[in-house]
């Protein structure tokens, strides 16, 4: 029996399209566990629904226009948006999950409108359906696709270690950091642009709809048993990406769609952690 | 050179003025407390004087080597901080993060800096603990330690005793008091706590209808000052 899935698992890593989809399934879960801990704390837990959902209604925009190349569209537009809610929307009259909720739902609705209208394709409540839940692109990515999300994580994670001590500082105590001379404005510009660049990145893997669990369960179940700001990220990062591999594994092996199969495995390692949080009491 | 001095300013938010015409200046080892009703704008010149907000008139000048961003702020506890992963080191060694500008690590000195502001607030034993599990007075020795590490000279602390227990506000006060009589360093005070203002202030800034800004004694020459003590007595 070990040796038949050992033998299918063989198999399976013959194909271009299955090492593909593992290379960027668990980039992308180390990408979208690092800010986790953040937007959580910032209480902007529900910011990867939102500009996944921008990024949806741009997308749809980019379809209209027939643009080729609709990264060139959606990228900007998501970060636009991304800046607007964390760094703008903090002194505006509708705050940060009311901000994130309009968008959200605005976007959605406006995106599926155009998508209706103006789509050529015959089959419109299928691709919104698969835009959504992510559906199989992850299986159906171009060595190009792959080149791209190395190298978009790969500046995210040096990104991420070098203003380590200042995302600290600023999602601690935003206006101690402030009052003591950092500079708060351009480290929360900084955030912004990571959360939209790993959002745009994280849609192929899960889809929009699931892309706040990637960003909050990791962060969550680390908080349950950690006690310091990095031992929490870096527990968060190593489950993200473990739970990313069993989660492709399993929906390559057994036949799930991938975005539900990988959340479905966040959530078992969130129940796993809150136990040993309770049994174990907290560690540093 | 006085290390701070405002001059005719005017604060509000939005356009909206709340309070006007406010002067007054800090020297090198004062102990200040600003006190006034709720609402009367005391957060909000606190904020002022950081550099968070713009004054809408007036000037607001640092000297006898104070720079503005070299203020060691001790704010009110938000939200955010009551469930942040985060240790008691990482927090202390935060307050150093003002001076770095874009180098991304701390420093050697940085690191010395931290655990001789730990040592100082005397929680040395708490510095590998969850900020979170800790009490409502260890958590603000834990702030006042950073904000020592982001000054030489001047505190600037926000209703430091709020929520406390009255043995810890007596310690916490007894921690402030000693830094100012003995290392010098000036503290600014934002108070409800009317009876400890008069016990440790140098000077006294009250804001809100009746502006008065002088020394203690002056503070308790006039009928503001003698009905605020005289209800501190009654209390007793």
């Amino acid at each position: 029996m070990n040796l038949n899935l050992l033998q299918t698992l063989q198999m399976y890593f013959q194909y271009d399209y299955v090492r593909y989809a593992i290379i960027v399934g668990i980039l992308i879960a180390l990408c979208s566990s690092l800010l986790g801990v953040t937007l959580v704390l910032k209480r902007f837990s529900f910011i990867g629904d939102g500009l996944s959902h921008v990024a949806f209604g741009i997308m749809a925009v980019a379809g209209v226009l027939g643009l080729t190349n609709q990264m060139l569209l959606i990228m900007p537009g998501t970060i636009l948006t991304a800046v607007l809610l964390l760094r703008v929307g903090q002194n505006t009259k509708i705050k940060g999950d009311a901000a994130v909720a309009m968008i959200s739902v605005g976007a959605l609705a406006l995106g599926y409108l155009l998508l209706s209208k103006f789509s050529t394709s015959a089959n419109v409540s299928g691709d919104v359906c698969s835009t959504l839940f992510g559906g199989t692109s992850i299986l159906t990515l171009k060595p190009t696709d792959v080149w791209v999300c190395i190298v978009l994580s790969v500046v995210v994670v040096i990104v991420f270690v070098l203003f380590y001590h200042k995302i600290f500082a600023v999602t601690f105590d935003e206006s101690f950091a402030a009052a003591t001379g950092t500079k708060t404005g351009l480290y929360n510009l900084i955030i912004a642009v990571i959360v939209a660049v790993i959002i745009v990145l994280a849609m192929n893997l899960v889809g929009s709809l699931l892309i706040s669990a990637l960003v909050v369960f990791p962060a969550l179940s680390a908080m349950r048993v950690f006690k310091s700001f990095k031992s929490v990220t870096i527990c968060s990062a190593c489950l993200s990406v473990a739970c990313a591999a069993l989660g492709l594994l399993f929906a390559i092996l057994v036949g799930t769609p991938v975005g539900s199969t990988i959340v479905a495995v966040d959530i078992l390692a969130f129940l796993l952690f809150s136990l040993a949080g309770l049994v174990g009491g907290r560690r540093a | 050179m006085a290390q701070l001095r405002c001059e005719n300013l005017a604060l509000g938010y939005e356009g909206k003025e709340i309070l006007s015409g406010l002067s007054f200046q800090v020297n090198r080892g004062d102990y200040l407390c600003i006190v006034g009703e709720n609402g009367s704008g005391k957060s909000t010149l606190m904020k002022t004087i950081l550099g968070l907000h713009a004054p809408l008139a007036g000037t607001i000048t640092t000297g006898d080597g104070l720079v503005q961003n070299q203020i060691g702020y001790l704010p009110q506890q938000t939200m955010v901080q009551r469930d942040f992963p985060a240790s008691v080191y990482e927090i202390v060694l935060s307050g150093c993060q003002g001076r770095k500008g874009l180098r991304p690590f701390y420093s050697k000195q940085d690191k010395a800096l931290a655990w001789a502001n730990i040592d100082r607030m005397n929680i040395r034993p708490l510095a590998r603990r969850c900020y979170r599990e800790l009490s409502g007075g260890q958590q603000q020795r834990v702030l006042l330690a950073r904000a020592l590490c982001a000054t030489r000279s001047m505190l600037l602390l926000d209703e430091p005793v709020s929520g406390l227990d009255p043995r810890v506000t007596a310690e916490m006060y007894q921690l402030i008091l000693d830094l100012n009589r003995q290392e010098g360093i000036t503290v600014i005070m934002i108070s409800h706590d009317m009876e400890a203002a008069l016990r440790y202030a140098t000077h006294i800034l009250h804001i809100g209808r009746h502006l008065f800004f002088g020394t203690r004694q002056e503070y308790l020459r006039t009928d503001t000052g003698r009905a605020f003590a005289g209800e501190g007595r009654a209390a007793q």
